[in-house]
């Protein structure tokens, strides 16, 4: 389609294989809605008689309440192809469009300027080279343009077109370009671009877009395509370490062992030396295995299959990398995090952290603070809403490796998805391993857990009670804790009231606390049961995400989740400490049942209902399973220790 | 020196493909018998070389493909030893839906997207890839490479994930399933290329010859047997023709061309005023058409 003028007839052959070896450009478009973005994308392709004649047929087709009059062509329906965008005149999703000229490839991704889209915003910056900002001449800088500008930086984009739209609906006024011209650059020095390139434009009638306007004689730079024909790309990732993410082991059959994945950067020749990053294991590459043949070398972006020397233990998640520059191997890091999902980023709550190759549990320990996308200022916070940038420390389950996000896009990023919808909720650009990471080695003491239950002759168990304040869970926990202690077994209860008392008397009763509330309590049962003991915990913990995280911190079968199912309307007639009148009366906030929800188990090892029983009935009960669970496993004498 | 075009492009599919192996348990591709279908066949033995291909590959038939395509299918089988299953909605069948009787509408709900429901509930694949590109069609340009469908199938754009660098989410929900696209960043142009570099073989409708075909509605649709209802104005003529895409005969129009080679395709597109969908009825036979047929399960 683009190449009709450039390409004599005869020689096909010469020219697809110039077309092949032509440098490729993504970029993306970003800025407020009603900047004129996809209106931009959309002149580009047909000024440069990128569009097809049908393509060009439907939009008459089509139409849309926004579309002008006569015979203009609304432009931006050639970009906007979704039901919802056509309606309500915006770009929700990202579109990617690719056209050649005679110089160059394009890939460019239409992205969204509502905040509320900023997800897929993310989602086109995170691979491009170049960004293409558009504020519109008669509005100047707005929020948005703050925020694209932002958030480009971050996910490394160095270079910036920025290009002044609308320039005819301030009648191409030099003054008004040269103003927004100064304020951006005023702002955006702190965001470190490599370059940053002025344009006046007018998408709507193609100013600057193809060629140089007559309406704007000021202006003498290059026209926005020359431009992006000639910006100097930076060089690839070629020179840098050699990475080698692992995606998966091809074990075809019993002589053959290869590790498949793709070279996030760097190159790789038959013989070179390589580790095994998260083992430290050394080896060499003793074949480059394709299908088109083995390979001598391989670089950056090659998806190929590497045979190792000698039999080390590497699988998906792990990297091979150069000796010489190894990445950061380590479970907690500092990183920025940009936040998609409605419910906010609760530290504390575990997540899913997921790298090109790896998946891990993690969780935010720390969040050290957001940054205000108006002023750059770094502001305090208990939580990340959707859409902001926070800065975090977070701490994996087991150990991954990375780079820092600003040495290596491809190996210092990471999403996170949640653990009950699967969503992405999240993405992370890895700044630093933490130091503590290296050095706080958990401690294998001598004496350990199975010497110090043997010593009691009992199993250490965490029996967590959940339930609606008043459902009987103290009552019953209590019951069982005489019984157990009777028994001579050696026993601690946690109770919720009296933990806050102490440990926990610096939080509240906001989502944010009880997270943490939970998260703590959780740890502490941890190393009672690591003492030994029978630890009963009883607490509202109403939410399945913190059961789930306590439940993971303890061993195999050691975690024993009792619901004390209690109707909510026995629970405020119950009432023991007139909590349920002031709640309904509105006096007390964020009251699981009433103005809190409780999220039940799913698959509680005990479910009690609690109406017309007696409270030593039920603490009875769950001594036998307690009984009947040790008789199914050996006793702790007989374990070896 | 950076990788060039079409090595990148194969790279990034070849990665795409083994991400789908190395995180679902039980995958599938789907195999159009189209252009694209046969670089994705092509791609997935390059992919996990040298062991064999760990998907099967599943057609779903119509029944109103052209002769010449279920003739390759099952050649392609044969000559190249991929597991191919074959699934028609037998209650289409039985219901006697086709085309000419219902519209292209209906036809493509029931044989098609039910079709394609019934055989990836039947088998229990949890992720589906398949050969679609986003210079396709306008909605296509809005998909993600793993593209989540609810229990229902159903494509829901708002809820599409963020899809940033080459870190994939791919987890599913109970009874979710992923479609997945390896070819998303390819143009028809790069097929065209690829083909040529790595001769993949392709169905010859693809290549000009003499076929006798109808004027329709503004397009040319070949008779390709007696099922097809010529009207009494019509007339049946020989002409030199080539399809661009493939589907259903009824639904997919011819282009007149004298292209019979690679080459000379690759030198024909670079003067094609029409993009290659203009030929397929089913993207314009109401507004938003594929959006909608996503939204219902379509791919």
């Amino acid at each position: 389609m683009s190449y009709v003028q450039s390409i004599p007839p005869h020689d096909i052959e010469a020219h697809l294989a110039e077309h092949d070896n032509k440098s490729i450009l993504r970029f993306i478009t970003c800025g407020s809605v009603d900047d004129g973005k996809s209106t931009l994308i959309g002149r580009l392709l047909y000024d440069a008689k990128l569009v097809f004649e049908d393509q060009l047929a439907n939009l008459g087709r089509v139409g849309s309440p926004g579309a002008a009059n006569g015979k203009e062509i609304d432009l931006a329906l050639l970009l906007d192809g979704l039901e919802a965008e056509r309606e309500q005149g915006i770009t929700i999703d990202v579109a990617y469009r690719y056209f050649a000229t005679s110089k160059r490839k394009f890939i460019v991704a239409d992205t969204p300027g509502h905040e509320e889209y900023t997800r897929n915003m993310v989602t086109g910056a995170s691979t491009a080279d170049l960004a293409i900002i558009l504020i519109d001449s008669r509005q100047g800088i707005l929020q948005q343009t703050r925020r694209h500008s932002y958030i480009a930086s971050l996910l490394g984009i160095r270079h910036v077109v920025l290009a002044v739209n609308k320039i005819d609906l301030v009648d191409f006024q030099q003054q008004v370009y040269e103003e927004i011209v100064a304020d951006y650059m005023a702002f955006a020095k702190e965001l470190g671009f490599a370059s940053i390139r002025p344009i006046p434009i007018s998408a709507r009638d193609g100013d600057n877009v193809i060629s140089a306007s007559a309406n704007t004689p000021w202006y003498r730079g290059a026209a926005l395509l020359e431009y992006l024909e000639t910006v100097e790309l930076d060089p690839t990732d070629q020179a840098k370490p050699f990475r080698f993410p692992v995606q998966m082991v091809m074990r075809p059959n019993a002589d053959f062992r290869g590790y498949a994945g793709q070279i996030s950067c760097g190159r790789i020749s038959v013989g070179d030396p390589v580790v095994v990053a998260k083992t430290g294991q050394r080896t060499s590459v003793k074949a480059i295995v394709t299908y088109d043949g083995e390979l001598a070398t391989a670089g950056e972006g090659e998806a190929v299959t590497l045979v190792l020397s000698d039999e080390v233990d590497a699988s998906r998640g792990n990297m091979l990398v150069a000796p010489g520059a190894r990445p950061f191997v380590a479970d907690q890091f500092q990183a920025h995090v940009i936040w998609f999902d409605a419910n906010p980023m609760m530290p504390g709550r575990s997540y899913i952290l997921r790298t090109e190759t790896d998946s891990v549990s993690a969780t935010v320990t720390t969040l050290k603070h957001q940054v205000n996308i108006n002023s750059f200022i770094r502001e305090a916070a208990k939580s990340l809403q959707m859409n902001e940038v926070g800065v975090c420390n977070i701490s994996t389950q087991a150990p991954i490796a990375f780079d820092a996000y600003k040495d290596n896009r491809a190996t210092g990023n990471f999403i996170i998805v949640d653990r009950v919808t699967n969503a992405t909720v999240g993405a992370g650009l890895i700044d630093f391993p933490l130091r503590r990471a290296d050095n706080v080695h958990w401690h294998a003491l001598e004496v350990n857990k199975s010497a110090r239950s043997a010593m009691k002759n009992q199993l250490p168990a965490v029996l967590w009670f959940t339930g609606l304040s008043g459902s009987g869970k103290s009552t019953i926990a209590n019951e069982l804790d005489r019984i157990l202690h009777a028994q001579g077994k050696h026993t601690y209860l946690l109770d919720g009231d009296n933990v806050r008392h102490g440990l926990n008397r610096d939080l509240g009763f906001t989502e944010e606390d009880r997270v943490e509330n939970i998260r703590r309590v959780a740890e502490v049962a941890k190393l009672m049961a690591d003492a030994g003991l029978i630890v009963l915990v009883s607490f509202i913990s109403p939410f399945r995400d913190e059961r789930r995280m306590a439940r993971e911190l303890m061993e195999e079968g050691e975690f024993i989740e009792i619901f004390v199912d209690t109707p909510l309307d026995e629970c405020a007639r119950r009432d023991p400490k007139g909590l349920y009148e002031k709640a309904l009366a509105g006096k007390i906030a964020n009251f699981t049942g009433v103005s809190s929800c409780y999220e039940a188990p799913e698959n509680p090892e005990l479910h009690i209902r609690t109406v017309g029983r007696q409270p030593t009935d039920l603490a009875l009960a769950i001594e036998e399973f307690l009984d009947c669970r040790i008789g199914g496993q050996m006793t702790p004498l007989q374990r070896p220790t | 020196m950076s990788l060039p075009h079409l090595r990148r492009l194969e790279a990034e599919a070849i990665h795409v493909i083994r991400e789908v192996v190395a995180t679902f348990s039980n995958p599938v591709a789907l195999y159009s018998i189209g252009k694209d279908s046969s670089v994705l066949l092509h791609l997935a033995m390059k992919a996990f070389y040298p062991a064999k291909r760990p998907f099967p590959f599943l057609h779903v038939d119509t029944k109103w493909k052209f002769r010449e395509m279920i003739e390759f299918r099952d050649r392609m089988a044969r000559e190249l030893g991929f597991d191919l299953l074959v699934h028609v909605n037998q209650d289409g069948i039985d219901q006697g839906i086709g085309p000419f009787t219902h519209g292209s509408n209906v036809h493509t709900h029931v044989m098609k997207t039910m079709g394609l429901r019934q055989a990836l509930e039947k088998y229990g694949f949890d992720a589906a890839l398949a050969g679609a590109r986003r210079d396709e069609e306008k909605s296509r340009a809005k998909e993600r490479i793993f593209s989540i469908r609810s229990a229902q199938h159903g494509w829901d754009p708002q809820r599409q994930r963020p899809e940033m660098w080459k870190t994939y989410n791919t987890r599913v929900g109970q009874g979710e399933t992923m479609r997945v696209f390896p070819l998303s960043n390819w143009t028809e142009f790069d097929i065209w290329q690829y083909i040529l570099r790595e001769e993949i073989p392709i169905v010859p409708l693809y290549f000009a010859a003499r076929r006798p075909v109808v004027k329709r509605e503004g397009m040319l649709i070949m008779v390709d047997d007696d099922r097809m209802p010529i009207q009494p104005e019509e007339e049946v003529t020989e002409q030199l023709v080539r399809f661009r895409t493939l589907g259903c005969y009824p639904l997919t129009g011819a282009v007149e061309s004298d292209a019979v080679t690679v080459p000379e395709i690759l030198r024909e597109m670079l003067t094609v005023r029409t993009s290659e969908r203009q030929s397929r009825l089913i993207d314009t036979d109401e507004v938003g058409a594929m959006e909608k047929k996503k939204r219902e399960g379509y791919f």
